[in-house]
């Protein structure tokens, strides 16, 4: 057998199921972003950009994932920092390897019953009721933007910790020696070299936890309760409960034109920022 | 320093501790803590439709894992040895398949292969046979299976590949030296290497497939998977049945991953 057969049939399992189960399939999504709903939901062929134009209809979930993303991203880049630069450079190797895999672990659990998990916290029994008892007016955290957030962020925070992690724990150590040697003083030392050195990692963890939070269901569905509902929530109500494939279709595609152009903008960006170009990839 | 990452781990972890907690809650209401009990895990465990459930789930993660991790491992191995347009062609199709949120791989397998059952069905109609009503294609097991395998593929030729980059080449070139063909190489020399992450990608896969709810809400047709369960009862509102099969559920992911994670850890000395 020679090698060109021998790849041929190593790769020809995944390049089949990769071309049936993901260019066909989106295909037909693109291409049903242009035609019309069938009288009893599904799809008629036909061109139109009827569709395209109906987009404005569900403007407030795109208004809400383009707000909600970001602040979402940020939050969880505040939190991780610090919690990286801990374990990247105070931590004792001893230590280093089995904190960081207690900050991952969550991440690879059910994210469904992590956010469930926040009904009981965020709850009329849970915060609101401690923050009665302390003596201060009752509030309602459930259902409002602030609880998708502290969803969103305990959910994401593992993937932003990981990459800022390893940026940070590569950064040569005498670096920083080398800067105190000459008198600089702890912040500057931090902003000049340290923080510089780590924009591959921050660069990595955001577009990670950005491009997830804009495909988000789950925790809207569940810590939104119907009023804070992103654009995954609009694709399950179209798809699954009114059927209207096209105008489904043209929203999916919009949202993956929204989420590349984004990504591409900041990924420029955050490329002239970075002292090393080649470090600013996704995976 | 240290106080606030020990808050930022209270923070990942009470809300996993109070599920755990109020899993052992004798009482009827989710939100007492009125005694401790184990009747909730007798309760989850003799509800057929959680164990239809999770039969479900640990069929379609299995089958997914397996051929996830196969695939993905012949497709990372043939990889690694070429270059040029085939190579392009599969990195984009990789960076395409982990990019694309889950949401959009769900809708578009939905919709792409009820298409093409719709065009299919009436042709199996007019070739069937037999007198018998001809099968019909439709969404369920099998399809849930095909989308998991897709994604998990590339992340398990991601993994693979990571390995088979990081290996020493001198390796594969003493045993050609050494007048081994390049199979005996392969099996003797490459595999020996790489099946600890290809392992570590079975493990990861099975997981992110048991635990998969976007994906199988719209793929799964009229099947329930665990996750779909346990979405529809909390929309119905909390009992302490869900913490109960919650606290099972991620003791289970915890002890596969631990796992997983030590596969993947690069070994002292070598």
């Amino acid at each position: 057998m020679t090698q060109r057969t021998r790849n041929f049939l190593l790769l020809a399992p995944a390049g089949a199921w990769f071309l049936l189960m993901l260019v066909v399939p989106l295909s037909v999504v693109l291409v049903f972003s242009f035609g019309e709903r069938g009288a009893a939901g599904g799809y008629v062929p036909a061109f139109t950009l009827e569709q395209y134009a109906n987009l404005p209809a569900r403007w407030a979930a795109f208004r809400n994932t383009l707000f909600l993303a970001p602040v979402g991203t940020l939050s969880a880049l505040l939190i991780a920092y610090p919690l990286a630069y801990f374990l990247a450079v105070r931590v004792s190797a001893k230590w280093k390897m089995l904190l960081l895999v207690l900050v991952i672990v969550p991440f690879w659990t059910s994210i469904l019953i992590r956010s469930y998990a926040w009904i009981f916290l965020l709850g009329g029994k849970g915060i609101p009721a401690l923050i009665e008892f302390i003596g201060f007016p009752a509030i309602r955290l459930i259902n409002t933007p602030f609880s998708v957030l502290v969803g969103i962020v305990y959910g994401y925070l593992p993937l932003m910790v990981f990459p800022i992690f390893v940026s940070l724990d590569r950064l040569d150590k005498r670096l920083l020696e080398a800067s105190s040697d000459l008198g600089a003083k702890p912040w500057p030392t931090f902003l000049q070299i340290t923080l510089p050195l780590s924009i591959p990692g921050i660069a990595t963890g955001c577009m990670l936890v950005f491009i997830l939070l804009m495909g988000e269901y789950l925790i809207p569905a569940i810590l939104g309760g119907g009023k804070v509902f992103f654009v995954g929530n609009a694709l399950v109500d179209l798809f699954l409960q009114s059927r209207n494939w096209a105008f489904g279709s043209a929203v999916a595609v919009t949202l993956i034109v929204v989420m590349l152009a984004t990504v591409t903008v900041y990924m420029r960006f955050m490329a002239r920022l970075s002292a090393n170009r080649d470090d600013v990839s996704l995976i | 320093m240290r106080l606030y990452a020990a808050f930022v781990y209270l923070f990942l972890y009470i809300p996993i501790a109070v599920i755990a907690i109020f899993s052992f809650n004798a009482g009827r209401n989710a939100s007492d803590f009125v005694g401790f009990s184990v009747k909730w895990y007798g309760k989850a465990l003799d509800n057929p439709f959680i164990m239809d459930a999770l039969k479900t789930s640990l069929t379609v993660a299995l089958l997914s894992a397996l051929f996830a991790s196969v695939f993905g491992a012949m497709a990372a191995v043939a990889l690694q040895g070429i270059r040029g347009p085939v190579r392009t062609a599969f990195d984009a199709l990789i960076n395409v398949a982990v990019m694309i949120p889950g949401i959009v791989i769900g809708i578009a397998t939905l919709i792409g292969l009820v298409t093409i059952f719709e065009q299919l069905n009436p042709l199996i109609d007019a070739i069937w046979p037999f007198a018998s009503d001809a099968p019909r294609l439709q969404m369920g097991k099998a399809s849930l299976v095909a989308a998991h395998t897709m994604f998990l593929m590339a992340l398990c030729i991601i993994i693979v590949r990571a390995r088979l980059a990081g290996m020493d080449r001198s390796l594969t070139e003493a045993s050609s030296d050494l007048y081994a063909t390049p199979f005996g190489t392969f099996v003797q020399v490459t595999l020996p290497l790489i099946f600890p992450a290809i392992l570590a990608g079975f493990l990861l896969s099975f997981t992110f497939s048991f635990d998969d709810f976007i994906i199988a809400f719209f793929v799964a047709g009229s099947e329930t998977t665990l996750p779909i369960y346990v979405f529809s009862s909390i929309r119905r509102g909390v009992t302490p049945e869900i913490n109960a099969i919650g606290t099972m559920v991620l003791g289970a992911s915890l002890f596969i991953l631990l796992i997983a994670q030590t596969l993947l850890r690069p070994r002292k000395g070598k």
